[in-house]
């Protein structure tokens, strides 16, 4: 990757923040690829996979709580950090800003909803199936 | 609170007045839509104005003019800056969706150095992240044979034309308002009208003379003069003197007000403001012992590859709107000194949010561009008000100049908050913060105390 390039250059498998931690600013992938891993009764399991372009974090600048998810570089990666504070009264002069953010945020709204709904099926389908073998 | 109350209901009920009343004016679907210059402002604007129709569902057609090449290097493709790009518009373009790639970005910039007359400092950017970047507004400097660069302005006017943005390379030679619509004429005496024009042409052009006759209360900005120098040194050179670092001089020079060293490529490019600039004083500057100890041995400031002296706002225009008309970046208001390709940006923001979402009248027009520009010139007379406080203390006195010094440089290992000098400094350098925020900063009775005790310490003690 090129030293000279805007942003931060993270190596494979190096943490960005991790679950817990407070936060104060969101990132916008400028090359390579990040997990997100949500770390559960000492088991990872790897919720999303962000690519060039995709922003992460964002929950910190708009809730005052610890990050819910651990981000980690999925192989080298560049990322440039925006600042809550910058942001924020950027937003207040301009919310047309906050529009890409917004959409991102409903888009994954939407694929949680379809997986809520994937699961609830299977788990309805598993109990279904557990019966039926009870049954027989 | 009873009176913000009111004061918000009268803001309302006056927004819905304007949006509802028979004479307001707005753009149709396919209404036509003209952008005279193609530099950030025109670009930026002529790409959030389609994105938010699309948003809408509104269809617009969109002509950029724009005679020059960018892909050319020297001036025939260049818009003559320094090229510094803040860490806050790369920030707001990020989050806009405009990612600007290594090609485009000579060299980002982790930290800048103070130079005063009491000697350097540096400040590093947050998180050691690089966060400003170094651009060429053209292809390069003169002579530059093969250019892996993209320029930063044609760049953003891919993005545009990509968007859906038509190109015409034309200069337009005539402005006129028929029937109320606007009438461009191009060479061959072409005409085109328009329902609504956004001029962007900078102030480096004879363009603005063609709207004196036609919008009385417009009044083109005042200028300050610049001058920009390119000297070849070679990548490892830039590399192993510059780093990532951007030199900024406060120094004692008639007329100055500051300069800057800003590495780039194969090149570094000097850039030197001020209200009362002349070419002598410019020459006096290079040979500074504290610009001459930046640049590697044996540099001679006669051998430069490019040169140019552009002149920029140091007021913006008078009433940058009227009917169906609006005059961006420097043709209409910029900040004051710093980071005048994030005025550009927001200056876009604000006139195609309010063409799209208010109107094309020059009422439409104020009650959301009218105000965003005020707030910029607002905040320009408190930078006016802080460079003159930085001539009259900070620059002549050896006491004030070591205490800022000392300051700064205790202040490094201190958290985010604590760093009151740096941060007013950063701040009024980079653009990350409007010059209101950096004022109130300075008048902050812990602001005054550390800077007192540094300059009894630098009464005492003089190295």
């Amino acid at each position: 990757m090129d030293n000279n390039a805007l942003g931060r250059i993270y190596t494979a498998g190096e943490v960005i923040f991790r679950q817990g931690e407070l936060g104060d600013r969101m990132y916008v992938i400028q090359e390579g690829k990040v997990e997100i891993v949500l770390e559960q009764g000492g088991k990872e399991i790897v919720i999303a996979v962000r690519a060039p372009g995709d922003f992460f974090g964002e929950m910190a600048l708009f809730e005052r709580e610890v990050r819910m998810a651990t981000a980690r570089a999925l192989g080298p990666a560049r990322l440039l950090s925006v600042d809550q504070k910058n942001l924020l009264r950027r937003v207040h002069e301009d919310p047309s800003l906050a529009v890409r953010i917004i959409q991102a945020m409903s888009q994954r709204i939407r694929n949680l909803s379809g997986e809520v709904a994937r699961l609830e099926n299977w788990l309805v389908e598993l109990g279904m199936s557990q019966h039926r073998e009870s049954k027989g | 609170m009873g009176n913000e109350n009111s004061t918000d209901f009268n803001h309302l009920f006056q927004d819905h007045q304007a949006a509802t009343r028979p004479e307001s004016l707005t753009l149709e679907d396919g209404a036509r839509v003209a952008v005279m210059g193609g530099g950030p402002a025109g670009s930026l604007f002529g790409y959030f104005l389609l994105d938010q129709a699309e948003r809408i569902g509104l269809s617009l057609q969109l002509d950029i003019y724009e005679p020059r090449d960018f892909s050319l290097t020297g001036p025939p493709g260049c818009n003559m800056c320094a090229g510094i790009v803040s860490e806050s518009l790369i920030q707001m373009l990020a989050v806009d969706g405009i990612n600007l790639p290594p090609t485009v970005v000579q060299r980002g910039m982790d930290s800048y150095m103070l130079h005063n007359i009491a000697g350097q400092v540096r400040l590093d950017t947050p998180y050691l992240e690089k966060r400003i970047g170094a651009v060429f507004r053209g292809a390069g400097p003169r002579g530059m044979i093969e250019s892996e660069w993209i320029s930063f302005d044609g760049f953003l006017l891919d993005r545009a034309v990509q968007k859906g943005a038509n190109l015409i390379r034309k200069r337009v030679d005539g402005v006129e308002r028929v029937d109320g619509y606007i009438q461009l004429k191009t060479r061959g005496d072409q005409v085109h009208t328009y329902d609504f024009l956004a001029v962007a042409t900078g102030v480096n052009t004879s363009a603005l003379r063609l709207f004196q006759p036609l919008e009385n209360s417009f009044q083109p900005p005042r200028l300050a003069q610049t001058f920009v120098r390119e000297y070849y040194l070679g990548r490892e050179t830039v590399e192993s003197t510059f780093g990532h670092t951007i030199h900024f001089f406060m120094l004692d020079v008639e007329g100055l007000d500051f300069a800057a060293l800003v590495p780039k490529g194969d090149y570094v490019t000097i850039c030197v403001l001020g209200k009362a600039l002349t070419q002598e004083r410019f020459e006096t500057l290079l040979d500074r012992p504290a610009m001459r100890s930046c640049m590697p041995p044996g540099w001679d400031p006669r051998e430069f590859v490019c040169h140019c002296s552009p002149r920029i706002n140091f007021t913006g225009a008078v009433h940058p709107y009227a009917d169906r008309m609006v005059f961006l970046g420097d043709s209409g208001i910029s900040r004051l000194y710093k980071d005048g390709l994030g005025a550009a940006y927001r200056a876009a923001k604000a006139a195609s949010t309010a063409v799209i979402f208010s109107g094309i009248g020059e009422a439409d027009l104020e009650r959301y561009f009218g105000r965003a520009s005020r707030r910029m010139e607002n905040d320009n007379v408190i930078g006016k008000i802080i460079f003159t406080l930085v001539d009259l203390f900070v620059k002549p006195w050896g006491v004030t100049a070591r205490a800022t010094l000392r300051m700064v440089a205790s202040e490094q290992s201190k958290p985010p908050g604590q760093r009151w000098m740096s941060e007013i400094i950063w701040d009024i350098f980079t653009g990350s913060a409007p010059y209101r925020d950096v004022f109130w900063r300075m008048l902050n009775p812990s602001f005054w105390s550390r800077l007192l005790w540094y300059m009894g310490i630098s009464l005492v003690r003089r190295a």
